[in-house]
C-alpha cells in the first residue's frame, strides 16, 4: 500500500462526533452522532448530556441512521415530473404565486407547513406570508397535533405558555396521563417515568384513555372513559377538589379569576358521581379512587396529548384540565402542573414563530398593536391583518377554488388530514401545487406541479424547540444531498423572486435565528418593566455564528431575568392576560359532533404505533421499524368481532360517511365494545387503501380548529377475500391489480401483502407475473431458478426465485385464508448470500428448518423475535428484566417491555 | 427327539427371511431342510445392482453364509443338483432332480420368480440374458470387459440398475422401453423426465416407446443387432432383458396345488394343501403378485408367526415404496401416484436441484406419493398412507416433512413411550 492509498483509506474511515436532535416526536431527544462524511453513514446514540433524554433513545430515533440513504430522496427540482434547474423551479413558483396574488389577491394563496421545519425555516415562511404576501394563510400540520393546547393555554394563561418541564415528571407523586399512549408515542418520556416509578414505588400513575394501551403497563389505575368524555371527568375532578376542600383559595384570589363559574359548570355536568360514572362508562369506585388520589396528592402532574387535543371539544378538554391545576395552585412548582406533550420535533418552534394561521408572530396575535409592531420590525410591505384559514378550512378553500396556489412544505396532508380523499381531490383541482420535501414519492408530492428538493434530517441545520420549551440545535451531519437545499434558502429565494428585495437576504441560519430572537424581544415590556410576552429570546439577539454553532440546549425565555433559561412559570402567578390573572373557564361538556347512527354504529379512534412516525415517509425507510407492525390494522373488541363474524387477521372494511379504508383486524379487549382503533400512518404510497384519514370526519374544534381525529362514526365489515398472499422481493415489483395491497421495506427486500376479492384464474402464471416474468422460460433465461409448490384444491400456491449463486430473489405465496406463514424467517433469507440446502428445501414451507424460526419481531432495537423470547421464558426467564439480560430485548428503548411482559403472562396462563 | 420336519424350497430373499424369523420365534421347534438351486448360502438379491456396479463385492451382499445354516442346525442343500423336481403330497415328501427324497411335515414353497423373456426370435442368442442372479451378473461383467455396446430392454427398476451398472463398467448402453416414461410403474411423466435427464447426463442413452421385434446374431450365434417394430435397428453386443418377472409356480402347479397367476395362498400364507405354505414372488394373494422385498418380509413374518403356532398374524398387502439403487439418484414412489378424477395433488418443484415431489390425496388421506431428488420424507408419507391418517390439520405442512408437521400440529402425533419417539396418531 502506498502512502496515497493509505491516506485515502484513512479519510474514508474517518468519523467525527456531532451533537444533534432527533427528527421525530416532541420529546426532542439529544443525539450523539458518529458521522462518517465520506461514506455518508452515521451511528446514533442518545446524548448523555441532553436534558430531554439523558442518553435514552426510542426505536425510531435509534433507527435514524437507516433513514438517510439517498435512495428515494427528491434530489432535483421538478416541474410536472420533468427535472429542471433551481432557477427555473424558483421562478415558476415565484411567478405562479405572484400572478395569482395579482389576479385574485393574497388570500388566494396559502402555505401548508410543518412541525418538521426548523425554527429558521418556519420563521421566514411565516414572515413571507404574513408580512410580504399579506395573508394569514399559513397553517401547519401542528394544527392536527396541539392547536387545542395552544388555544387552551391562551384562554387560561393569556399566552401559549407551557408552565412546566420534564423534570416535574420525576418529582411528582401522582402522574396522570390523559389521552396519551406515552409508551409508544413519547417512549423516552415513558421510560423516564417508568424508571422513576420503579425507584419510587409510592408514586401513583393513572392512565385515562378509552383504550387499554401499552402505557397501562405502569399504571396503578386505568380509567377507560368513553370516547370524548374527558371534560365530564375533569369537571368531576374539579368538583371533587372543591368537595374535599383542596381548592387553593389563596392562589385563586391572588392569581386567577373565573373559579366560581368553572365550579358551577362542573357541578352542573358532573356533580353526581354515579351519573358521571355512567356517562364515562367506568366504575364509580375507580373514579372515586382517581379523585381521591388527585385530591390527596399535592405533587400532581397531568400529562396529556392527542387524545385530549384531537377533538371537537379539544380546547375545552385542555381548559378543564388547566382548571383543576389552577384551582389547586398546582402549577409551575416542582412536580406540579399540566403538561402538553407535543407530537413533532418543532411544533413548539412553529408556535414560537407564529406559524399557525391564527397567530401572528413571536407569541403575538392578530391585534392592532401586534400587527403594527411586527410590521415595523419586519418593515413589512403587506401585513396580514387577520387570521388566515386553518388546515381543514384551508383545504376546503382550495377545494372551492378560493385558494388557487398552495405550497406544502415537509408534510403530507393527503394522508394526515381528515376526510383525506377530499384533500386529495382539492389538490388535484388546485392551479398550482408546490411541494418541498426530502422524499420523492409521497401521496402529496404525487399531486404537485412543482417539486422542490429540500434537505432532510442529517443535512438540515438550525434549531428546534421541544415540549418543555427547550431550544436545541439540530445539526447538519452531511453535505446537502444532490441538489437539495435548505427550506429557509428556498423560501428566501422565492421571496426575492416575488420582488421582496429586502427582508430575505439572510446569510445563514444563525442570521435568521438572531432576527427571530430580536422579534421576540422587540417592544416586549410594559411601563413597569414586566415582560409582555412569555416568549423572549432577548439574550440571543446578538448570538454570534460561533455561539450559534455551539449552542447548548436551553429552555426559553432567555433574557436578562433568566439568562440560563427558565424551567417553570406561574407558581407566583404572573400570567400574560391583561390583568395578569389566569382564567378558569366554566365548561359545559359536549359530545363529539357526529354520533353513531344505525348505519354507522361504531366509533373509530385513531392514533400512532410504536415504530412509525406520521406518514411513514422516513421511518418506513428503516426496515427494522417495519417489523413490529407492518400493515394498517383495525383493533376491535372481541364482542364486536363475534357479532360481526370477524376472525383474527381478516381484512375488514371500515366505512364512514366520508370514506372507506381496508385494514387487517386485530381482536382483543383493548378497545371498549363498539369502538375501534386504527393507526393514522399508512399512505397510498405504502398501501392501496390503508389511509384511515379518508374515513375520519372533518369536524373541528370551534376554537382551535383541530380536527376530531379520535372520533368518527363508522361501520365495519369483513372484506370478502378469495385469497390472501404476499410477495417478498429483492427488487421492487410493480403493484398487481389487487384489492388490498400494503408495501413494506425489509432488509434487502420489499414486501407486498395482498388480499383480493376474486379468485385468480391461473395462479402460478399470475404470481410469476407479479415477480416480473411472463413464463418459466424467461426465468431460466435470466439465470434464475424457480421453486414452486401447489395444492390446487386447498388453493395454496407458492413460488420462489433463486439466482445462480443461490441467493433468494423473490418468494410469493397465496392461500384462500389468512393463515400464511410468518414472513419473519422468509424475510431473513434475503440477507444470506446463498441459501444452504436446508433453507432452500424449507423455503416454500415458509417455516425455518426446526429451531431456526425467531417469530414476529418484538424488540426492534435488537431484532429479537417472539419465539426467541418464548424460548427464553421457557428456559426460566420469568421477568422482562431476565429476558433483557439474556437477549438484550427491551434494554435499549424499552418500548417493547410491555409486550415482553404480555408474552410472559400468556405463557404463565398456558402452563 | 422327534421334531416335526420343515422343508423349505427356495433359498432366496423370502425363504431366508422366513428362516431368520423362525430362528427368533421358535428356533427349536422344527427340523429344517432348505433346498436352493444357486450354489451359495443366502445373498441379498436386491444388492445385485451394486454388485454389478462394482460398488459391492459378493461377500458384502451375502446375508447368511453356509456357516450360519450350520450354526443354526439347518440343513442347506444348495446347487443345481438339489433342484426339486417334484412334490409328492400324498407321501409328504419332495424329490430332487437326482431322485433324492426328503420327508416333510410342513412344506414351504418359496420358488420366487422367473424373468420374463420376450416371445420373439433371437432370445436364445449368446449375449442375450436376464438380470436375476449372481450368474447373470458374472456374465454381464465379463461381457463388459470384452464388448462395447449394450442394450437393456426395459426401463424398470432392474433394467435401469443393470444399464447403469454396465454403463459404469464402460459400455455404451441404450435403454429400450415400451413407454415414454422410464420407471413408469413408479414415476409419473414429470419425475420420469427428471430421471431420464439425470441418467442421460450420466451417459445412458434412451430409446423410448420402442417395441422390440427381433434380436439378430452373427454366424457364431453372438447377438449383434436388435430390430424394432418401426423398422429401426440398434447394433449391440449384449442384450439384457429386464421387462419383468413371472411367479415361478410350475413345481407347485405340477404337484396339484391350486395356482392362478401364482400359488394361491390365504392370509396365513397357506396353500390349498394345509401342510403346504408358500411365500414370496411365487404366490398370488387376493389377486396380487409381488416383486418388491417389503411385502415378502411381511409374508415371512406372518408365516413364521403361523409356524410357531402363535397363529395370530395375517398378511395384508400394503402399498410398497420403491427406490432405485443408482448412486446419487433418489426416488421414492408408493401407492397410486397417478391418481384419478377424484384425487388431489400437492406438488413441489425445484427443477435446478432436480427435486420433484407429488403427494396424491383422496378423501383427505394419502393415496400415493412420488418423490424425486429428495426422498427424505418417504417413510413419513408411507406411514401416513398406511395409517390412513386424516390430513385435515397436516395438509398445509405435509409437503415440507415430518419435523414441520410435528411443530405445527403436535396433536397429530402421539408419544410412543417405548421408542421414545413420536408416532403418527391413528
Amino acid at each position: 500500500m502506498n502512502s496515497n492509498q493509505h491516506s485515502a483509506t484513512q479519510s474514508v474511515n474517518k468519523t467525527e462526533i456531532k451533537h444533534t436532535t432527533c427528527a421525530y416526536c416532541g420529546v426532542g431527544c439529544g443525539i450523539k452522532a458518529e458521522v462518517n462524511p465520506a461514506k455518508r453513514t452515521v451511528n446514533v446514540i442518545g446524548s448523555d448530556q441532553h436534558p430531554a433524554n439523558y442518553g435514552r433513545l426510542c426505536s425510531k430515533g435509534s433507527a435514524l441512521g437507516h433513514t438517510i440513504s439517498t435512495d428515494g430522496r427528491l434530489l432535483e427540482p421538478e416541474i410536472n415530473g420533468q427535472q429542471v434547474d433551481w432557477n427555473t423551479a424558483l421562478d415558476t413558483v415565484a411567478n405562479g404565486f405572484s400572478d395569482i396574488i395579482k389576479q385574485h389577491g393574497p388570500d388566494a394563496v396559502a402555505f401548508y407547513v410543518s412541525g418538521q421545519l426548523l425554527t429558521e425555516d418556519y420563521y421566514v415562511a411565516n414572515k413571507l406570508m404574513k408580512g410580504y404576501i399579506g395573508s394569514g394563510n399559513i397553517d401547519t400540520n401542528s394544527r392536527l397535533c396541539m392547536s387545542s393546547s395552544v388555544v387552551g393555554h391562551k384562554r387560561a394563561f393569556g399566552l401559549d405558555t407551557v408552565p412546566g418541564c420534564y423534570d416535574d415528571f420525576q418529582q411528582a407523586e401522582l402522574i396522570t396521563l390523559v389521552g396519551s399512549n406515552t409508551a409508544w408515542c413519547h417512549p423516552v418520556l415513558f421510560q423516564r417515568i417508568k424508571q422513576y416509578k420503579q425507584d419510587n414505588p409510592n408514586v401513583k400513575i393513572v392512565v385515562i384513555d378509552p383504550r387499554k394501551t401499552q402505557t397501562c403497563d405502569i399504571a396503578d389505575l386505568h380509567i377507560p372513559l368513553n370516547l370524548g368524555t374527558d371534560v365530564w371527568l375533569f369537571n368531576g375532578l374539579l368538583n371533587a377538589l372543591n368537595e374535599q376542600n383542596k381548592v387553593n383559595h389563596e392562589y385563586l384570589d391572588q392569581h386567577c379569576q373565573g373559579f366560581e363559574n368553572s365550579l358551577q359548570a362542573a357541578q352542573a355536568s358532573s356533580g353526581n358521581l354515579n351519573a358521571l360514572a355512567d356517562t364515562l362508562g367506568v366504575p364509580a369506585q375507580d373514579l372515586q379512587t382517581f379523585f381521591d388520589l388527585f385530591c390527596q396528592t399535592e405533587k400532581s402532574i397531568t400529562l396529556y396529548s392527542q387524545g385530549v387535543n384531537q377533538s371537537s371539544s379539544g380546547t375545552d378538554k385542555v381548559n378543564s384540565i388547566l382548571n383543576c391545576h389552577l384551582a389547586t395552585g398546582r402549577i409551575g412548582k416542582p412536580g406540579m402542573g399540566p403538561f402538553s406533550m407535543t407530537g413533532q420535533p418543532n411544533a413548539m418552534g412553529g408556535r414560537e414563530v407564529g406559524g399557525l394561521a391564527n397567530t401572528l408572530a413571536a407569541h403575538m396575535d392578530f391585534n392592532d398593536d401586534s400587527i403594527d409592531r411586527v410590521q415595523r420590525f419586519w418593515d413589512a410591505p403587506n401585513m396580514a391583518t387577520q387570521p388566515g384559514l386553518m388546515a381543514v378550512d384551508m383545504f376546503d378553500a382550495i377545494d372551492e377554488g378560493k385558494i388557487k396556489a398552495v405550497w406544502v412544505m415537509a408534510t403530507n396532508p393527503v394522508v394526515s388530514l381528515p376526510n383525506a380523499d377530499k384533500v386529495k381531490a382539492a389538490l388535484e383541482k388546485c392551479d398550482l401545487v408546490v411541494v418541498s420535501d426530502c422524499i420523492a414519492d409521497t401521496d402529496t408530492a404525487r399531486l404537485a406541479n412543482v417539486k422542490l428538493p429540500a434537505t432532510g434530517w442529517s443535512e438540515k441545520d438550525g434549531t428546534v424547540t421541544n415540549s418543555e420549551r427547550r431550544i436545541s440545535r439540530q445539526r447538519g451531519l452531511f453535505e446537502k444531498a444532490g441538489n437539495a437545499q435548505h427550506d429557509w434558502w428556498i423560501i428566501n429565494e422565492v421571496a426575492k423572486r416575488m420582488g421582496f428585495d429586502s427582508g430575505f437576504n439572510h446569510t445563514n441560519q444563525a442570521d435568521i435565528f438572531r432576527e427571530h430572537a430580536a422579534l421576540s424581544a422587540f417592544e416586549n415590556s410594559d411601563a413597569e418593566g414586566h415582560r409582555l410576552r412569555d416568549f423572549d429570546l432577548s439574550n440571543l439577539q446578538t448570538l454570534s455564528d460561533e455561539d450559534y454553532e455551539t449552542f447548548e440546549p436551553i429552555q426559553w425565555p432567555i433574557n436578562a431575568e433568566f439568562p440560563e433559561g427558565r424551567d417553570r412559570f406561574f407558581s407566583q402567578g404572573g400570567f400574560f392576560t391583561p390583568n395578569r390573572k389566569a382564567n378558569l373557564l366554566g365548561i359545559t361538556p359536549k359530545l363529539p359532533v357526529n354520533l353513531p347512527t344505525n348505519d354507522y354504529p361504531l366509533r373509530l379512534n385513531t392514533g400512532r404505533i410504536r415504530d412509525q412516525w406520521h406518514t411513514m415517509t422516513r421511518t418506513a425507510l428503516a426496515s427494522q421499524l417495519n417489523q413490529h407492525i407492518s400493515e394498517p390494522f383495525v383493533e376491535i373488541n372481541t364482542e364486536n368481532a363475534k357479532q360481526l363474524n370477524i376472525q383474527a387477521n381478516d381484512i375488514v372494511s371500515v366505512k364512514s360517511k366520508w370514506g372507506e379504508m381496508l385494514g387487517r383486524v386485530v381482536i382483543n379487549e383493548n378497545c371498549k365494545p363498539d369502538t375501534l382503533f386504527a393507526p393514522m400512518h399508512w399512505t397510498q404510497v405504502l398501501s392501496k387503501q390503508g389511509r384511515i384519514n379518508t374515513v375520519v370526519n372533518p369536524e373541528v374544534d370551534p376554537f382551535s380548529k383541530q380536527p376530531e381525529s379520535k372520533h368518527t362514526p363508522v361501520n365495519v365489515s369483513q372484506f370478502s377475500a378469495q385469497w390472501h398472499g404476499f410477495v417478498l422481493s429483492r427488487h421492487t415489483t410493480a403493484w398487481p391489480e389487487v384489492d388490498y395491497i400494503v408495501s413494506a421495506k425489509g432488509k434487502q427486500h420489499n414486501r407486498l401483502e395482498l388480499v383480493h376479492g376474486t379468485a385468480l384464474n391461473n395462479p402460478t402464471q399470475t404470481m410469476l407475473a407479479w415477480l416480473g416474468f411472463d413464463n418459466e422460460q424467461q426465468v431460466s433465461e435470466q439465470g434464475l431458478e424457480l421453486l414452486s409448490y401447489q395444492d390446487a384444491e386447498s388453493g395454496l400456491y407458492r413460488l420462489a426465485l433463486i439466482n445462480e449463486q443461490g441467493a433468494l430473489q423473490a418468494v410469493t405465496m397465496i392461500a384462500p385464508h389468512q393463515n400464511l406463514p410468518e414472513r419473519t424467517w422468509l424475510a431473513a433469507q434475503f440477507e444470506k448470500e446463498s441459501l444452504n440446502k436446508r433453507a432452500r428445501n424449507a423455503l416454500l414451507s415458509g417455516y425455518a428448518p426446526a429451531g431456526e424460526d425467531i417469530g414476529r419481531i418484538v424488540c426492534a432495537c435488537f431484532s429479537v423475535g417472539e419465539k426467541t423470547i418464548e424460548a427464553a421464558v421457557k428456559s426460566g426467564c420469568c421477568s422482562a428484566e431476565a429476558v433483557g439480560d439474556q437477549l438484550k430485548a427491551g434494554t435499549n428503548c424499552g418500548s417493547c417491555v410491555p409486550e415482553i411482559k404480555e408474552i410472559i403472562g400468556q405463557m404463565d396462563l398456558g402452563t | 427327539m422327534n421334531k416335526p420336519k420343515l422343508v423349505l424350497i427356495g433359498n432366496g430373499m423370502a425363504g431366508a427371511k422366513l428362516l431368520e424369523e423362525l430362528m427368533i420365534s421358535c428356533p427349536e421347534q422344527y427340523d429344517i431342510t432348505v433346498f436352493g438351486d444357486e450354489p451359495y448360502g443366502n445373498y441379498n438379491r436386491i444388492m445385485l445392482s451394486p454388485l454389478l456396479a462394482g460398488e459391492k463385492t459378493l461377500d458384502e451382499i451375502m446375508i447368511f453364509d453356509r456357516q450360519w445354516y450350520h450354526e443354526k442346525g439347518i440343513e442347506l442343500l444348495a446347487g443345481e443338483e438339489n433342484f426339486i423336481k417334484k412334490i409328492d403330497r400324498v407321501n409328504k415328501r419332495v424329490v430332487t432332480i437326482n431322485g433324492k427324497f426328503t420327508h416333510y411335515d410342513r412344506l414351504i414353497i418359496a420358488t420366487g420368480s422367473k424373468p420374463f423373456i420376450l416371445p420373439i426370435p433371437g432370445t436364445d442368442l449368446n449375449g442375450v440374458m436376464s438380470f436375476r442372479d449372481i450368474a447373470d451378473v458374472e456374465n454381464m461383467v465379463s461381457a463388459a470387459n470384452t464388448h462395447k455396446k449394450a442394450v437393456v430392454i426395459g426401463a424398470g427398476l432392474l433394467g435401469l440398475e443393470a444399464a447403469m451398472g454396465l454403463c459404469g463398467r464402460g459400455m455404451e448402453v441404450t435403454v429400450v422401453h415400451n413407454n415414454d416414461i422410464p420407471l413408469n410403474r413408479q414415476l409419473d411423466q414429470e419425475s420420469g423426465e427428471l430421471l431420464k435427464t439425470a441418467l442421460s447426463e450420466r451417459g445412458l442413452m434412451f430409446k423410448m416407446n420402442a417395441h422390440t421385434q427381433e434380436i439378430l446374431g452373427d454366424e457364431s450365434g453372438q447377438v449383434n443387432k436388435i430390430i424394432f417394430s418401426d423398422g429401426s435397428e440398434l447394433e449391440t453386443d449384449l442384450v439384457v432383458m429386464a421387462i419383468g418377472i413371472r411367479p415361478n409356480f410350475k413345481l407347485a402347479q405340477d404337484s396339484g396345488i391350486h395356482c392362478e397367476k401364482g400359488i394361491m395362498v390365504s392370509d396365513t400364507m397357506q396353500t390349498y394343501d394345509p401342510s403346504v405354505y408358500a411365500l414370496g414372488e411365487c404366490i398370488q394373494h387376493r389377486g396380487d403378485t409381488f416383486g418388491l422385498v417389503a411385502p415378502l418380509y411381511d409374508q415371512a413374518r406372518v408365516l413364521a408367526n403361523q409356524l410357531s403356532e402363535h397363529g395370530v398374524a395375517v398378511f395384508e398387502t400394503l402399498p410398497t415404496a420403491t427406490k432405485l439403487k443408482v448412486t446419487g439418484i433418489n426416488l421414492f414412489s408408493v401407492g397410486d401416484f397417478l391418481g384419478n378424477e377424484h384425487t388431489e395433488y400437492l406438488i413441489y418443484r425445484d427443477k435446478q436441484q432436480g427435486i420433484y415431489k407429488k403427494i396424491v390425496v383422496q378423501n383427505n388421506t394419502i393415496k400415493g406419493v412420488v418423490l424425486y431428488g429428495d426422498t427424505q420424507e418417504g417413510a413419513f408419507y408411507n406411514e401416513l398412507m398406511d395409517n390412513k391418517t386424516d390430513l385435515t390439520a397436516l395438509r398445509p405442512f405435509l409437503m415440507f416433512g415430518r419435523a414441520l408437521c410435528e411443530d405445527q400440529v403436535p396433536s397429530a402425533f402421539v408419544n410412543d413411550k417405548t421408542a421414545n419417539t413420536l408416532s403418527v396418531a391413528i
